[in-house]
């Protein structure tokens, strides 16, 4: 049996972020999630997948995006049921439609979605700080410092989503999501059944036509004014030290600044509010902390969110304050900070010299060259970006295309020598901005997809392709899996994980045909001079036209054929 | 104790079980051990890294605060001096592997042997083996991971008995590969004990 399953009460792991939060789950007596893989979140959903085979309590699928992740999840959790749902930071974006209404109708069991951000972009095209999403449908956060409160915090978070009948976001980071740490662990919940959820109708509650939507704003307005008390005497709030000078904290930063102040050897002078349950602000608290200090330094990644709280309260109750963070230039706005960047700010603030440390002379060291993450060798996305730039090239058309790509491992057709992505906002912009390009200019257009990413927000993108006559020829890169989160399943996949095989098979072509597309072609890139003939006379054409490029994700076929 | 160790390689290196191994063994040992991993895209053929603390919250170490940098790769080793200090321990495979942008020619690969004298005169403490090539020994080149974890485990930072790591290694990796590892393991205590 797997560790996270196996492990007892009072039993101690060394987990990851990401499997302390599955554990936290499975603790709490998670019945239903749902999620779309990315990362840093990746790994709860891969997790979750495996598990459900092996628990007859739980239920968990991967679904084509994010915003039905959530919905699923919430109709779950409406039925009675607790359920959860995981995504990456920009995952909530899609996800933001249902998530901000979903506030007003809330739930009856409990429901987490956790958002795993990404400061510095290691995965991602932005570092969006999901925080203000929290403020933005007005639900409860949770913020973890390590992968112990991830787990701890998972846990309350069902109890107090029940308690509020509000969905509860938990929003992690990178360096929490992939932290890996020791984490006492307690009783998971009896799996051995799933209980059968039951849908109790309320048309007053749970459909948000304007009368109804005007009465349910109240109720959440209420519940926050009751989640601010929560906040305020909340145990994941904690407040240490005295003295003048203070910190107000949250999240991974909240490491790098009690060792600072250990290795400043500051902690008996400085006062500091590490704060976990973040929204609603836990104004009380702040201001009860606020009102003891002459100075208060807020260290935070990302977006002033608490900065901006400290601000508020002391300006609200009249407390004379000064608060230092990002708008007095002492942090950036930009990029995860780093346990030195930190101590060496607070050295500063504090008034003490930093340990010296001294780095020998390096001078010497030569040009190294740059390690670029790349496509694989072997990877077929290399053969069918070869075929099509070969026939462009043939056709004397390549110099004249424009390549909008997508999300996923053949993104990284922009590198040298392939140079085969030119433009991409976000997942399905490859059609989106396809559409747009086709009548801005008078440049060929060909964009690439890959399958997941297609029945993520390809589809209604394609729709609106055919029915508003756009010019471009889309290529559908179908690896068969969701190759660069670790091989998640797609609907249209020939290649399965075991327990799948009874799955109806969505066929890409065939969806493309029924779109209405005229022209299409499926080509194997392996089998370059006939897949290169093959594509020719739609890429001499003016029309809009689908090529699918199909061959399995070389480590994918490695990785089924093993299990 | 407060200590950090940074080990710097190449995706498909082993750095994951690497670190596995080493953060269950001093779990184990009732050490207060945190990591930090890289996930996701990085791991295509990129840099990958993991950041080893004891004693400490922050499971980052940041420029200049490596106490140990052990290095899977080379030009990693290399590329990872700026977060090491005049103090810090360096061991190091000195076997490359070449980046794919140096093999499409578009980047060249540098003369490694005038590097790794200076990085000897530069450090108090640095510790070379040809990783690869003592892993092959113990069995299969992929092993040169526990070469680096050997030489790790010996190399005075930790005073835990080789027992207590094999230990570990016996629990964590697929059995068939267990004796390999194990050696592996063992020819990398030799180069630093």
């Amino acid at each position: 049996m797997h560790p996270i399953l196996a492990a007892d009460d009072g039993e101690t792991l060394l987990l990851l972020g990401n499997e302390a939060i599955v554990r936290g789950a499975l603790e709490a007596g998670v019945r239903i999630a749902a999620a779309y893989p990315g990362t840093p979140s990746s790994e709860i959903g891969n997790l979750l997948f495996q598990f459900q085979q092996k628990l007859p309590g739980l239920y968990f699928e991967f679904t084509t995006n994010e915003k039905i992740a959530l919905e699923v999840a919430a109709a779950a959790a409406a039925s009675g049921l607790r359920s959860l749902t995981c995504m990456k930071h920009v995952g909530l974006n899609v996800a933001a439609d249902p998530l901000v209404t979903l506030a007003y109708i809330g739930v009856r069991a409990g429901l987490v979605i956790i958002t795993a951000d990404d400061p510095s972009c290691h995965s991602s095209q932005n570092e969006q700080d999901n925080r203000y999403y929290a403020r933005l449908a007005g639900l409860p956060m949770l913020e973890p410092a390590s992968p112990q409160e991830a787990k701890d915090m998972v846990s309350y978070a069902f109890d107090l989503s029940e308690r509020l009948e509000l969905p509860v976001i938990l929003r992690t980071t990178t360096r929490v999501s992939h932290a890996r740490a020791p984490v006492k662990v307690t009783q998971m919940a009896d799996y051995s059944t799933r209980p059968q959820g039951y849908f109790e109708k309320d048309l007053k509650r749970w459909v948000p036509v304007p009368a109804v939507a005007r009465l349910r704003h109240q109720v959440l307005l209420e519940r926050m004014k009751e989640a601010t008390v929560l906040a305020d005497g909340s145990s994941f709030n904690k407040r240490m030290g005295q003295g003048p000078m203070g910190v107000i904290t949250s999240g991974v930063a909240a490491n790098y600044v009690l060792d600072a102040l250990e290795e400043l050897d500051l902690s008996s002078r400085v006062p500091v509010l590490k704060l976990g349950f973040t929204y609603p602000w836990p104004v009380g608290l702040m201001a009860d902390f606020l009102r003891r200090l002459d100075t208060c330094i807020v260290v935070e990644e990302l977006e002033p969110f608490l900065e901006e709280a400290a601000r508020v309260v002391a300006q609200e109750r009249e407390i004379k304050v000064k608060i230092l963070g990002k708008a007095s230039g002492h942090f950036p706005r930009a990029l995860e900070f780093n346990p030195r960047q930190v101590k060496l700010v607070l050295a500063e603030v504090f008034g003490v010299e930093p340990p010296p440390l001294e780095r020998p002379d390096l001078s010497w060291v030569p040009e190294l060259p740059p390690r670029p993450p790349t496509l694989c060798v072997g990877c077929p996305h290399r053969e069918t970006y070869q075929v099509v730039k070969q026939v462009l090239m043939d056709l004397g058309e390549e110099a004249n295309t424009v390549y909008p790509t997508d999300i996923g491992c053949y993104t990284l057709g922009l590198l040298p020598p392939i140079k085969m992505a030119d433009y991409l906002i976000c997942m399905g912009s490859s059609i989106g901005s396809a559409c747009g390009f086709s009548v801005a200019t008078d440049q060929r257009i060909v964009s690439f997809i890959g399958d997941s990413t297609f029945f993520h927000a390809g589809l209604s993108a394609l729709a609106n392709a055919v029915y508003n006559k756009h010019a471009f020829t889309l290529v559908i890169m179908d690896n068969e899996t969701t190759a660069m989160t670790g091989h998640q399943p797609v609907p249209s996949q020939e290649l399965r994980w075991p327990g799948l095989e009874d799955r109806p098979r969505i066929d890409i072509e065939a969806v493309v045909r029924a779109l209405g597309v005229e022209q299409v072609v499926t080509i194997n890139p392996y089998k370059k001079e006939e897949a290169r003939e093959k594509i020719k006379p739609l890429l001499k054409t003016q029309g809009l036209s689908v090529i699918i490029a199909k061959a399995p994700c070389i480590l994918y076929r490695a990785r089924v054929a093993k299990h | 104790m407060k200590l950090r160790i940074l080990v710097v390689g190449v995706g498909g290196q082993g750095i994951l079980l690497f670190s596995r191994v080493l953060g269950e063994t001093l779990l184990g040992a009732n050490i207060d051990v945190a990591m930090s991993e890289v996930h996701g895209m990085a791991q295509r053929g990129g840099v990958v890294e993991t950041n080893i603390v004891v004693g400490l919250r922050s499971p980052l170490i940041s420029e200049k605060e490596a106490d140990v940098l052990v290095g899977l790769e080379p030009v990693e080793t290399l590329r990872a001096l700026v977060r090491t200090n005049k103090n810090t321990t360096i061991i190091t495979n000195t076997e490359p592997v070449i980046p794919q942008i140096v093999k499409e020619g578009l980047a060249s690969y540098p003369d490694l042997s005038e590097a790794l004298d200076q990085l000897k005169a530069a450090y108090r403490r640095v510790y070379t083996f040809a990783g690869e090539s003592l892993a092959r020994q113990a069995g299969t080149s992929r092993a040169l991971n526990m070469v680096a974890l050997g030489a790790l485990a010996a190399s005075g930072v930790f005073s835990l008995p080789q027992k207590t790591w094999e230990n570990t290694i016996k629990r964590l990796v697929k059995p068939k590969y267990v004796e390999a590892n194990l050696k592996a393991f063992d020819l990398g205590w030799h180069i630093t004990s």
